[in-house]
């Protein structure tokens, strides 16, 4: 039998999702699939355009997986534009002159940008918001411009402008209507919208009608003319003035058309002709269409099913969104603008924090009708489930948009109250029986829930509600949800280090005789080791506190297979003198160490006997070096490039910052190892971004990136603030790194820190920009004074003699542990293998 | 009955941690738990990696029983029995301790 042919016209985010949908659920043996994709690169994400300039690559956006389309044997004809359909033969003609014969066809061909008819908008000028090509064209024209405007205030045009932002040219955002966003919020919550995005100097023209666009100007390229006499002068414009399905091939080829454009589809999203689908944008459903993803993800879901003979129908979608727009979170659900006949509105403004929130409901005042957010969107899951589950009210709804300080209890939506077949992840339509299942299948971490189901995968924004179905369907199954550190303290490492700071606590046995019991442990000993240190900044190795701590932290340096040290002294931002590399060199030659450029530029010495560390360390001292604290919990070190002081490239002195943080912070013990990288330039040499924090030079300061990782598990870093100077920077930083020392748990690095905050990148930010705790003041005392205690752990331990008599290998002898053993390798020399050591053997054999 | 052999004085032990002694050309990793004039002595090597470093792993109670965790790869030994709470396939050796006037004896 031959196998069926399916043809998808358009490799957008839909078009991709489709066939994502149905490798998933057909079997594939049956059917030769060929996707058309006329633009120069496969599906990416759209959604996320305006990240493209902070993170810069293609790869990054790109939706589909290395390899996908190759293993499942789907023929993409990348760059090739569908020119006409034979539907009488089945073929699709592209401009190429390929023919391409189908049995089922699916149009995914998206939207385009509508430009109005103003004059002077053909101008090179003039730009239109959609791809990447277009990001690049405006790209390259930001570099020689000063300023831009962006024609229209709506969703997409205020991301335009966040991208303008971004690109540091200054930005003007031009709206026909009254208020920005008219299509999701009401006029108040645009109002409040506008201040915030005005106070990060973003200028905002509503109410304006464009007219004409003249090529001149006396400050700037090109003057924008009103239809109020006004003008505006900017070097360039870009059009976000809305979108219109993309439905010219289908006009042309007879398919019919939905009254307000796109291809009208039934409910099972087949076309006017049978063996032709439509989905996504350019699909027109009951006369309307839809310009989110969801909705055209939900299409692509539906198609499937009906091409491979499942019963599933299309049923609307709901329009509500939650985004985050120039740094300002915005959330719109439903009837946003009250036009429900006798609906009633609860509001609550704080012009202090610049937050807005107005919810609408029924004129019984039971159930939910829409909503505005704006500034603070933590309400909007909730909100979401109460709309789109019709789910009874509380006799007092204001109490879900008031703050908990405001006298109001707060009354959160218990996710046990939603229904089993309650969406909790929009994104890829994952419901709350689905992630139930999957909990119950043993995914009991929300790492292994977002692998599973998908959901949170996304937006993210659904994380909150993942994590709380996750603890209540584990405590439903009897599953204790604990984030005890061990079985001799019930405190989570965050709890610990409170009580130690509350209390004033100083030692370990104090500690379990007031909080904890038994003896302790291998776990909590170390993780309370660490605490102490971060807390009160006191030598390390307190006869107290000895026992405590991992034998790295005792003998300050990591043990090796063979129980032999590794010895590495800090070199801030990789730099090291000619002078002091002869002292390192002189050192490891007389002790014959094994030497090697480290990943986190500088020199490691490997091989040491413990007993000789006291003498090579106090060597290293005498020759200006300190400890690098590279067996520690610690700041390890911060990457640089040699930045604008060498490079022909740098715009900032980063090999100078890469020093300046390395000497603030180092020895400050946290709860993992951390890592930061300086870049001076965008070209990003030193990977600050898979750092914890990472910093990116840009022409008037620097852009601030944390939770990054390499390591295992890889993480690019989130942009967490732009265009910093240094006191604004070491103030975020001092912040920051308290705050991670403070709450994480034990062993867990920034990435995964962040993975588990409640809230995200966006609560971080409150925490560290906007004192959302009022902790900042406490949170800088405290670096401040961990700062001020810093002292190089090895100076100090050579000036004790009582704790140098801990190197020697016996506590009867001055022998050196006999059983470690090397063998040459490379003009160096490594542990010997077991089976290359065993003398006596090696003796018998010769006799023989 | 073997003898009683001297090793170091017990204050040369800071409370919590271990040391190494070389006893007759074996080295005997010796443990100082707590205040208490006890200790508790095994084989040095640990068995998984094969080097001389148990001596420097930290003491640890599970099960209400004393062990030390390898500092290498974390297995733990038990200070009386030596056994392995991660496996019954190794064990280590044991050995008879008592502290007579403030020094520190092993039984080999």
């Amino acid at each position: 039998m031959s196998k069926q042919k399916l043809v998808i016209i358009g490799n957008g985010m839909v078009g991709h999702r489709f066939i994502e949908d149905f490798v998933e659920k057909a079997d594939l043996e049956k059917f030769s699939i060929t996707a058309f994709c006329e633009e120069p690169r496969v599906a990416y994400d759209r959604v996320h355009l305006s990240s493209y300039f902070s993170h810069h690559t293609a790869e990054e956006l790109s939706l589909v997986k290395e390899g996908f389309y190759e293993k499942h044997n789907i023929e993409v004809l990348i760059g090739e534009r569908a020119l006409t359909i034979d539907r009488q033969k089945k073929i699709v003609l592209s401009q190429t002159g390929r023919e391409v014969a189908y049995d089922k066809l699916v149009m995914a061909t998206g939207s385009y940008p509508w430009v109005p008819t103003i004059k002077g908008n053909e101008s090179q000028d003039c730009f239109v918001y959609r791809t990447i090509e277009d990001l690049n064209a405006i790209e390259a024209t930001a570099k020689r411009s000063k300023s831009g405007v962006v024609v229209g205030g709506g969703l997409l045009g205020l991301e335009a402008a966040g991208a303008l932002k971004a690109l540091g040219v200054e930005t003007h955002v031009i709206e026909f209507a009254p208020v920005l966003m008219a299509e999701q919020l009401d006029q108040q919550g645009g109002q409040m919208l506008r201040q915030k995005i005005e106070s990060i100097g973003v200028n905002v023209h509503t109410g304006k009608n464009t007219q004409e666009i003249i090529a001149s100007g006396e400050t700037a390229r090109n003057t924008l003319k009103f239809a109020d006499g006004t003008s505006l002068e900017v070097d360039f414009i870009v059009f976000s003035t809305g979108i219109r399905p993309q439905d010219r091939l289908s006009r042309q080829c007879g398919f019919e058309i939905g009254p307000r454009g796109g291809i009208a589809i039934n409910n099972q999203c087949m076309t006017s002709d049978p063996d032709v689908y439509a989905i996504g944008e350019c699909a027109s459903w009951n006369d309307k269409f839809f310009g989110l993803v969801a909705p055209g993800y939900n299409m692509a879901k539906v198609a499937v099913d009906n091409i491979l003979g499942r019963e599933n129908e299309f049923e609307g979608a709901d329009m509500s969104a939650k985004l985050k727009l120039l740094g300002v979170d915005v959330g719109s659900i439903g009837d946003a603008n009250g036009r429900t006949p006798n609906c009633k509105s609860y509001v609550y403004v704080d012009e202090n924090a610049s937050v807005y929130k107005r919810i609408i409901v029924s004129e019984d005042g039971k159930s939910l009708l829409g909503a505005v957010l704006v500034g603070d969107t933590e309400s909007y899951s909730d909100l979401l489930q109460y709309k789109l589950n019709g789910i009874e009210l509380p006799k007092h709804p204001d109490t879900l948009i008031l703050p908990a300080h405001a006298g109001g209890e707060k009354v959160s939506l218990g996710v046990d109250s939603l229904p089993d077949t309650a969406q909790i992840c929009s994104c890829f339509d994952v419901k709350k029986s689905d992630i139930a299942d999957a909990v119950a299948a043993g995914h009991h971490t929300l790492d292994a829930i977002k692998m599973e189901t998908s959901a949170g995968t996304g937006c993210g924004g659904c994380i909150p509600l993942v994590t709380q179905l996750l603890n209540s369907e584990l405590s439903k199954l009897g599953v204790e949800v604990n984030d005890y550190i061990c079985e001799h303290f019930a405190y989570s490492r965050q709890e610990l280090f409170h009580l130690i700071r509350v209390e004033g606590i100083k030692t370990f046995s104090e500690l379990l005789a007031k909080y904890g019991s038994g003896y302790g442990c291998e776990v909590c000993k170390p993780t309370v080791g660490s605490i102490l240190a971060s807390c009160w900044s006191e030598y390390i190795l307190s006869s107290d506190n000895n026992g405590l701590h991992d034998t790295h932290d005792i003998f300050l340096g990591n043990m090796q297979k063979d129980g032999t040290y590794s010895v590495i002294p800090r070199m801030p931002g990789g730099e090291v003198t000619p002078k002091a590399l002869s002292a390192l060199a002189s050192v490891a030659d007389q002790y014959e160490l094994y030497t090697k450029v480290t990943g986190a530029q500088r020199i490691a010495l490997f091989g040491a006997h413990k007993g000789d560390l006291p003498d090579i360390w106090s060597q290293l001292i005498a020759a200006g070096f300190e400890t690098g604290q590279a067996y520690a919990k610690a700041l390890r070190m911060v990457k640089s490039c040699v930045g604008n002081t060498w490079c022909r490239f740098g715009v900032q002195d980063s090999i100078g910052l890469g020093v300046e943080l390395e000497n603030r912070y180092k020895g400050l013990r946290t709860p993992h190892k951390m890592k930061f990288g300086v870049s001076g330039c965008t070209r990003e040499c030193s990977e600050a971004q898979g750092k914890d924090v990472g910093f990116i030079a840009t022409d008037s300061g620097w852009n601030m990136y944390v939770c990054g990782n390499g390591g295992m598990k890889p993480r690019h870093g989130d942009l967490f603030a732009t265009d910093l100077d240094k006191e604004t920077m070491l103030k975020y930083l001092d912040r920051f790194v308290m705050f991670y020392v403070r709450t994480a748990d034990k062993a867990t690095r920034t990435s995964v820190w962040l993975e588990n905050l409640d809230g995200g990148i966006d609560y971080l930010k409150k925490v560290i920009i906007d004192n959302k705790l009022g902790i900042n003041d406490q949170l800088e005392m405290d670096m401040a004074a961990a700062i001020g205690r810093y002292k190089c752990e090895w100076t100090e331990t050579l000036s004790d003699d009582n704790q140098l008599k801990r190197f020697a290998h016996f506590i009867n002898s001055d022998l050196h542990d006999e059983n470690v053993v090397f063998t040459p390798i490379r003009d160096q020399k490594r542990p010997a293998f077991i089976e290359e050591k065993a003398p006596t053997y090696k003796i018998n054999l010769e006799e023989v | 009955m073997s003898k009683w052999i001297p090793v170091c004085a017990f204050n040369n032990i800071y409370i919590g941690t271990g040391v190494c002694a070389l006893i007759e050309g074996k080295q005997i990793a010796i443990f100082r738990p707590s205040e208490k004039e006890q200790v508790f002595a095994i084989d040095n090597m640990d068995p998984f990696s094969r080097s001389n470093v148990l001596s420097r792993g930290i003491i640890c109670e599970h099960k209400e029983q004393l062990w030390v965790a390898s500092p290498l790869k974390k297995q733990r030994f038990n200070l009386i029995d030596g056994s392995c709470l991660e496996s019954d396939q190794v064990s280590v050796a044991t050995y008879k301790t008592r502290v007579k006037e403030g020094n520190i004896e092993v039984q080999l």
